[in-house]
């Protein structure tokens, strides 16, 4: 067993906490991401939850600069790299392939930013998803492609400055792939935050037993992109929370959960207004009152959607 | 084991797709992956149905996408599965670059790819354009001249790919051999399975023993964490060119312990008719050179000394082999069924290249022929041989392009 490790399998709702969490890494010091990169951080929770039992497949981004250049890298654990469209086909592939050779008990563990999720790669992830591919699939989102210089994506907020939105900013608002996801009628979908890490933690640890495909998607702030000091990752996390930008939330088998901070926010009814969280960063620097009225008007919708879905599956 | 129960085989009227269905199930490959497209579809069907009835004990996995197919086989293929997929024409243009990734990789995928024109516009009938546009990309490439070929083919492109670490390509026309019905010798399961064992991959992701395959990687070579020089990019990329080069040995191997088996000879690159006294060689690749026969035939009646040279492995291309066999001749004429634009078929360019510096001093003649399905007669074929002919006796020695058979 691990070393440090407490929690046993079928026990996960055991509550997380600093102190019985594994002192074993898969995510070496040293790796090549940016100062206060929120990806490092989310990764190392990730595997640690997966305690190296897991195959890792992984396109171009900045995860690929995080494993480091051959022959050197920087994660303890297997993982093959796939062209940036192939993520979830890449994943059935090692699934098809342990299945054929009677291989049990590894995860298989497909990890993609936004652009490789929300926009090249979406239709292999749907079409794995339809097939009910067994395997845990986790996009971490830092709302452009950070690797290539920051340009717009699928999941760039309206109104942000970016390498292809260079002067008005973005003039559509993101796309939300957890609802996507969750629209394909798989057992799990969570969402989490890299500032939250023992959330996004227990989350992994619950798709880890769960059959079939489960997706998390995960939030990483990133400093160079978005424009605020890399000392503040963890704070521009959480003001995306407590501003309602990102709800954490869970959906297990079609039954959904507020967690960890947002089922605090919505029982003290003390979300803040998303205008304390944009004014943090550079990339809205340019953003118009008008445009942060349609934002926050989205963040309401979609708060008052979750409010409703969490008191629904209490009563 | 005994060669006269190997031989022993069941002769079945097979169209060419089942008899590629058929190869792949005796190869008991473990994982496929295919997305339907005309005219490569039945292959996927009777694989599937292989699965259903638990027949072929695999993973059959229905993808959304050409891409995906290839995507599914290369991971497959990393952890240790013997994987399969098959496609055409845009399936096989939409499998550009996993098609590279699988030779980079150095993974043993196995497809057929069933000769098909690509658009625009619209066309599902016969043409090899899109498997010579992939010439490219590190893979071997065979061509079938008949169903039968492509049964044999198949099962040799395992033994080959998961010798020398390069992927196979095993291409035969669509409709002229893959909806048309032959006799072919099916071979039985216990004599594949002495030919070709079970495969024993070069990397398999293992959490045991965890390693990061198809990392970002340098052009130059670079220390690991334990001292020791390291292949950069380019070392690699020379590897793979280095595998295909040595490969040629391995295809005409395999092809040899295959004929000891099961009685019928793959030993050479390309197959030849009447060449032995023949001062014309028409040359073509895929069921075209079966046309060129007939042409021989009506040219020999002519009194034309003409013989045929079918290439059967594209890449890697046998350059010295074909060199030697065309030493004697006054007049190649290449039939091609692709065309590099701007340029010639691909064919015509590296048979001259080929006889580049070679004591072979043949007039070459090129022609584009039958694309799109477009019909390939045999009296074409013959009057094309016979212009040549005449053009060369009058001193026209050289064409700066391919000639065309067709209204224009």
């Amino acid at each position: 067993m691990p070393n440090g490790y407490v929690l046993f399998e079928g026990d996960y709702a055991m509550k997380t906490t600093a102190v019985n969490i594994t002192e074993k890494e898969y995510l070496l010091p040293g790796n090549r991401t940016c100062p206060g990169c929120a990806l490092s951080l989310a990764y190392r929770y990730i595997l640690k939850a997966l305690e190296g039992q897991v195959i890792v497949t992984v396109p171009a981004s900045c995860l690929t600069v995080l494993h480091g250049m051959y022959p050197v890298t920087s994660v303890t654990v297997p993982c093959v790299n796939t062209p940036f469209a192939t993520t979830a086909a890449s994943a059935t592939g090692l699934v098809a392939g342990l299945k054929a050779l009677g291989k049990e008990g590894l995860t298989v563990l497909a990890v993609a930013g936004d652009g490789g999720t929300h926009d090249i790669g979406i239709q292999a992830l749907s079409a794995a998803a339809e097939r009910q591919t067994d395997f845990l699939y986790i996009c971490y989102d830092n709302e452009g492609y950070m690797n290539t210089g920051n340009q717009r994506s699928g999941s760039t907020p309206l109104g942000a400055i970016s390498g292809t939105t260079p002067i008005v900013g973005k003039q559509q608002n993101q796309k939300d792939i957890a609802a996507i996801m969750e629209a394909h009628g798989i057992p799990y979908v969570a969402t989490a935050n890299a500032s939250y890490p023992l959330d996004l933690y227990e989350k992994v640890r619950k798709a880890k037993m769960i059959r079939g495909t489960r997706f998390i998607h995960v939030f990483v702030p990133c400093s160079p992109g978005w424009g605020f000091p890399f000392s503040e990752t963890i704070k521009i996390g959480r003001l995306a929370v407590e501003t309602g930008w990102v709800i954490l939330y869970e959906v297990e088998d079609g039954v959904f959960r507020l967690t960890s901070a947002s089922e605090s926010i919505a029982e003290k009814s003390n979300l803040k207004p998303l205008r304390e969280y944009l004014v943090e960063q550079g990339r809205f620097k340019n953003i118009t009152e008008e445009q942060i009225g349609i934002l926050q008007r989205w963040v309401n919708a979609r708060w008052k959607r979750c409010l409703d879905r969490a008191g629904d599956s209490q009563s | 084991m005994n060669k006269k129960i190997a031989r022993k085989a069941d002769t079945w009227i097979l169209d060419g797709n089942r008899a590629a269905a058929q190869g792949a199930k005796l190869s008991r490959v473990q994982v496929i992956a295919a997305y339907p497209i005309t005219p490569q579809s039945p292959v996927t069907e009777r694989l599937s149905e292989f699965v259903e009835k638990r027949e072929l004990d695999a993973q059959y996995i229905a993808v959304e996408s050409e891409h995906s197919a290839l995507a599914v086989c290369t991971s497959a293929s990393m952890v240790g599965a013997r994987t399969f997929t098959a496609t055409s024409s845009h399936g096989l243009a939409y499998m550009h670059e996993m098609l590279h990734w699988a030779a980079g990789a150095r993974l043993p995928v196995v497809l057929a790819c069933v000769n098909r024109a690509i658009g625009a516009p619209w066309n599902v009938l016969n043409d090899q354009q899109d498997s010579v546009s992939q010439r490219d990309t590190g893979w071997i490439q065979v061509y079938a001249r008949n169903n039968q070929e492509i049964l044999d083919s198949i099962i040799q492109a395992y033994r080959i790919a998961e010798s020398i670490y390069v992927p196979v390509m095993v291409c035969y026309d669509g409709y002229v051999l893959s909806h048309t019905e032959m006799p072919v010798d099916v071979p039985s399961q216990e004599a594949v399975d002495r030919f070709l064992p079970r495969y024993k991959p070069h990397t398999i992701l293992d959490p045991a023993n965890p390693k990061n395959y198809n990392l970002v990687t340098l052009a130059n070579p670079r220390i690991n964490a334990e001292g020791v020089l390291c292949h950069g990019y380019m070392e690699l990329r020379y590897l793979l060119q280095e595998a295909l080069q040595n490969s040629r040995e391995t295809i005409v191997k395999v092809g040899q312990e295959f004929g000891e088996l099961f009685g019928r000879s793959y030993a050479s690159m390309f197959w030849e008719d009447r060449l032995d006294d023949a001062d014309v060689v028409i040359v073509a690749m895929g069921s075209l050179a079966m046309e060129a026969i007939v042409a021989a035939d009506m040219l020999r009646e002519g009194g034309h000394k003409v013989g045929v040279l079918g290439l059967r492995v594209f890449r890697p291309f046998p350059k010295a082999e074909l060199a030697r066999a065309l030493e004697k001749s006054r007049l190649v004429v290449i039939f091609d069924k692709n065309i590099s634009y701007g340029l010639e078929g691909a064919t015509c360019s590296e048979i001259k290249s080929a006889l580049y510096g070679s004591p072979a001093r043949a007039v070459i003649r090129d022609f584009i022929v039958g694309l799109g399905g477009r019909d390939v007669k045999a009296r074409e074929m013959a009057d094309a041989v016979k212009r040549s002919l005449l053009s060369v006796n009058e001193g026209d020695l050289n064409r700066e392009y391919a000639e065309w058979i067709c209204a224009i």
